[in-house]
């Protein structure tokens, strides 16, 4: 039985994603290509309950709408500071789908081979598929499942630590296990030779036991990575998620599944690669875990933090021309961004300028803090990335930088000597006047001193950033 | 315990050592105040005013010198002042001890404590008390305005309908506190204005006051210890010499504030300079106390030279102001008696191990404890010296634009060689239908790549929700499957399309919730 309509509409589903991911690159147009991907998923499951996945489709329907009104709920409470958890959580579910799956895959060809011809015969759906391949075929078969099994049980645990991170509900400090990575490659080396075991023939426990050593791999690897790397520990499971769907994809023998496998894998790739970039770290430091030792003795820091209260940041406010603002997780931790965002209304109610600026890293989501002041109604044309506005901090008055650390540590430039060093940061230091909104004096994630907060133009305002903005919010005229 | 301040003896000494604002900040601290009356008159600030701060008006300086338990004054106390502290007393003023040993002595042998605003270390954390900078800030505004005061012409430059005025230009020589508020100054109110010091880390002060620094071609490193310049070598000298010859004749306005601590002043403007200077041109020299930058000046008076250039040599420029200079002043003093006073309960401790508090005390416990020991940390690090970036030439450019090009070619030809010859290898095993899904995924991965590098920083959690939510298209394999006679792999398959249903929902939703956020101003 062929498919020629399911095939016809996988080509146009497929141009629908990628029109849709292409869509992305501007505001207005992505609301448009959200639209596209809608259609596109549509489509694709339409035409796939009425060609070769017709068994059970009332079944089918039933269990979408069913986790379409979890999937509803979840969408519309979440907050927007719980996005990367949010993102997290579903990456885990199709994780595990894609193991589920690729066991299934397995058990067909083990149900397929015990029969014979006429049973063969009268086979539907993915069995038949199975049904007519040659032992190669099968051969390879297994190797896709296999690996579709194994990149969709990393995924899992590790969207499921990733989440619990995220969530706080587990410690967001790097963890690791006595043996290190060294627990990790023997895991590794266990999935190789159960694969080359299941390939010869030794029956479906090996695929058991190379899940089990894929969940230990992605648990005890995302706990080795801390709070602040999530942004990229997100988007390489996002991406992982991405490849499973291709490998079962190929197991399957269904080039949608495959299309847009590659097209999650390679845009969760890129997305690591970018934030790896913006932290002037390689992709296997961050996924190894933990900052590397210093390589000598820090530069040490003179001089004292220097507070100030409400008022004088006010009296500051009312005075400057031109504003930045460099929000961090910080600002998301203390439900800051509608303060924040009040603020901004009333500043450039006054006519001055007032911008944010954006380091790639800021938060635990690449572009979360870009969704977070969306969210409270900034406007997005006044939010700038690192590389538009590092330029004009020298002639900004004043920068008022709420729960941010690292991406503006001056010493990333200054002390190479330094973690950070080399990591490209956001020039806040050379504006004439600087106001740290922290909570109190301890270092950075990294555990870094940050020479910002003693510098001369710098003046700290300590407290929660949501009760600090909201008692500016009253002394701004 | 009782703070006092006398009434200034010194001849023309405006200020005083305590206003009505600090002694209420005082008295939080826990201590009483006293005020010699009229002490604060030439300051613009009453007896009454005083009063009103809950402050005693004492009738004479004796019996003010008597009441107090700590005296509070701007200049060094006169020998008759001195003879009139007792044992535990504490003075703290203005001191200079390198320059004035012998009442130095005298205090010693009184037994009192002496604390000396000047030595006060220039460390961060002391800025708060360094009565040094906010008076030389005070000098480096004042030494502006006297300057504009005896120049004829604007600051600012303007095109007027009775003509066009060019804009005053102003050299600034020595960016300390005083150089960079005159730089300030000077920059608001409209002038050209340039700077010149020794000390190559201090240019960016030097432009982030917006002035234009004037860098001298030369490798030595000037900065001396605790913020201030070393003495320079002859051909550092010349070098100098030559660069102010440059400028003499062009600048209108000169204000010198060089200064080497324990040393006369460093003569930077000498009488050639001054001839090479046009008529009507000011020069103001800040360091006229310590003999003056400039050969002609003239302490404490205001000459004019026979071309015609007017120096002003006035050493009392804080006292000018003395209403601005007694409030920070007396701040500077109410923040040392803040940091002499840990319990805020009105009595000084003199805790000798802190950096700041020992290196102002002079005297103490009858014992001379000057000089200090130097500093722990300095005042401002010094930049390390800057390559300058190779300027290249255009052939020189165009050879490493056509290498950066060649290595780019070899680095992709080398990828797609060996790309494609692992696809060739892996064809020659695979049979054909897995190559044509293999084509089918290679083609999607550079789709892929191709298309999500365009999209903008500010969307990557939109993408990461769509990319979310469209890889739940795991479904379709789950869908395929559930139709299976096996009851094992039709239940694993329905959960696999329950929680790929979640996913397609929420992702989708979450997206455009997203999305309908961003809006432009």
């Amino acid at each position: 039985m062929e498919y020629g309509f399911t095939t016809a509409a996988y080509v146009v589903a497929a141009v629908l994603f990628i029109l849709s991911l292409g869509g992305l690159s501007g505001q207005e147009s992505a609301k448009r290509a959200v639209w596209y991907g809608i259609v596109g998923m549509a489509l694709a499951i339409v035409a796939t309950l009425i060609g070769p996945g017709a068994g059970l489709w009332g079944l089918s329907l039933v269990l979408i709408a069913l986790g379409g009104v979890i999937g509803w709920q979840a969408a519309v409470r979440v907050q927007m500071t719980q996005m990367p958890e949010l993102v997290a959580a579903m990456h885990s579910l199709v994780g595990l789908a894609a193991v589920f799956v690729g066991f299934n895959a397995d058990f067909e060809i083990l149900r397929v081979a015990a029969m014979d011809d006429t049973a063969k015969a009268a086979l539907e759906g993915f069995a038949a598929l199975v049904a007519k391949k040659t032992p190669v075929e099968i051969n390879i078969l297994k190797v896709e499942l296999s690996l579709g099994i194994f990149i969709g049980a990393v995924t899992f645990t590790g969207s499921v630590i990733a989440y619990g991170k995220l969530a706080g509900k587990v410690d967001s400090a790097a963890r690791k296990l006595p043996g290190g990575h060294m627990l990790n490659a023997a895991a590794a080396i266990g999935s190789i030779l159960m694969l080359a075991l299941y390939l010869g023939g030794a029956g479906s426990w090996t695929l058991f036991v190379m899940a089990l050593l894929a969940f230990f791999i992605g648990y005890h690897l995302i706990m080795g990575i801390g709070g602040a790397d999530m942004p990229v520990v997100v988007s390489m499971l996002n991406s992982y998620s991405g490849w499973a769907a291709a490998a079962i994809g190929f197991s399957l023998g269904n080039d949608l599944l495959i299309v847009v496998g590659a097209l999650v894998g390679s845009s969760g790739a890129i997305l690591s690669y970018i934030m790896c970039k913006a932290m002037n770290r390689s992709f296997i430091s961050v996924i190894l875990g933990g900052f590397g030792g210093a390589q000598g003795p820090a530069a040490e820091i003179e001089g004292e933090q220097i507070a100030i209260d409400a008022e004088g940041v006010a009296a500051a406010l009312n005075e400057a021309d031109s504003v930045i603002i460099v929000p961090g997780y910080g600002m998301a931790v203390a439900q800051a961004q509608n303060a924040v965002s009040e603020l901004t209304k009333k500043l450039r109610g006054q006519g001055k300028e007032v911008r944010f600026a954006i380091h790639p890293v800021a938060g635990r989501l690449p572009g979360h803090m870009n969704v977070l002041l969306a969210e409270a109604r900034v406007p997005y044309d006044i939010v700038l990335e690192m590389d538009e506005i590092n330029e004009d901090f020298p002639e900004t008055d004043v920068v008022i930088v709420i729960g941010s650390n690292d991406i503006v540590n001056p010493a990333a430039q200054d002390d190479p000597n330094s973690p950070i060093a080399g990591m490209p940061v956001l020039e806040v230091w050379k504006a004439k006047q600087v106001f740290v909104s922290k909570r109190g004096q301890g270092a950075g994630y990294s555990g870094i001193e940050n020479p910002l907060f003693f510098k001369e133009n710098t003046r700290m305002f300590y407290g929660d950033a949501k009760q600090s903005v909201d008692k500016l919010l009253a002394l701004i005229d | 315990m009782k703070i006092g301040a006398p009434k200034e003896v010194a001849k023309g000494e405006a200020r005083v050592a305590l206003t009505p604002d600090s002694a209420l900040q005082l008295q939080k601290l826990g201590y009483d105040c006293a005020i010699e009356t009229g002490a604060g008159t030439a300051a613009g600030f009453s007896d009454a005013a005083y009063e009103e701060a809950g402050v005693e008006i004492v009738k004479t300086p004796a019996a003010l010198w008597k009441a107090a338990d700590i005296v509070a004054k701007v200049q060094p106390p006169t020998e008759t002042e001195a003879k009139r502290l007792t044992k535990g007393k504490t003075l703290i003023s203005f001191f200079w001890p390198a320059q004035n040993e012998e009442l130095l002595e005298l205090c010693r042998s009184k037994g009192a404590s002496v604390i000396a605003m000047d030595m006060v270390p220039r460390i961060s954390r002391a800025q708060k008390m360094d009565a040094l900078s906010s008076m030389a800030n005070i000098a480096g505004y004042r030494a502006v305005i006297e300057a504009g005061n005896n120049f004829g012409r604007f600051f600012t430059g303007q095109v007027t309908a009775a003509g066009k005025v060019p804009p005053a230009k102003v050299l600034v020589i020595g960016a300390g506190v005083a150089g960079l508020a005159a730089i300030g100054t000077a920059t608001s109110l409209g002038a050209v204005v340039r700077a010149f010091d020794v000390r190559p880390e201090v240019a960016e002060q030097i432009e982030s006051m917006g002035a234009e620094f004037l860098m001298l071609d030369f490798s030595d490193d000037m900065s001396g210890e605790g913020g201030y310049a070393k003495p320079a070598s002859p051909e550092f000298i010349e070098k100098e010499m030559e660069l102010f010859r440059a400028q003499a004749p062009e600048v209108d306005i000169v204000i010198t504030t060089a200064l080497i601590p324990g040393k006369p002043a460093p003569k930077l403007w000498p009488e050639e300079m001054v001839r090479l200077m046009k008529r009507g041109s000011v020069i103001v020299d800040l360091a006229a106390e310590k003999g003056g930058n400039c050969d002609l000046t003239v302490p404490d008076e205001k000459i004019e030279t026979e071309n015609g250039v007017t120096i002003v040599g006035y050493t009392d420029f804080p006292s000018r102001m003395a209403t601005q200079s007694s409030t920070l002043y007396a701040t500077n003093i109410r923040h040392m008696m803040t940091d002499l006073t840990p319990e805020k309960d009105g009595t000084p401790v003199h805790d000798m191990e802190d950096d700041v508090i020992r290196g102002a005390t002079v005297t103490h416990a009858g014992e001379i404890t000057y000089p200090p020991p130097p500093p722990k940390v300095q005042a401002i690090a010094k930049a390390p010296r800057k390559e300058a970036p190779k300027e290249l030439t255009p052939e020189e450019k165009r050879a490493e634009e056509l290498a950066a090009f060649k290595a780019q070619t070899k680095r992709q030809v080398g990828l797609l060689a060996i790309g494609a010859a692992a696809i060739l290898a892996a064809g020659l095993v695979a049979p054909a239908s897995f190559m044509q899904h293999f084509i089918v995924f290679v083609l999607s991965v550079f789709v892929g790549f191709q298309v999500i590098w365009n999209v903008s920083h500010s969307l990557h959690t939109p993408l990461m929700a769509i990319t979310n939510a469209i890889s739940s298209i795991i479904i379709l394999g789950a869908l395929m499957q559930i139709g299976s006679t096996s009851l094992l792999v039709t239940i694993l398959a329905a959960v696999s399309v329950f929680m790929a249903g979640i996913n397609i929902f929420g992702g989708f939703l979450v997206t455009r919730r997203m999305l309908a956020m961003f809006q432009k101003s």
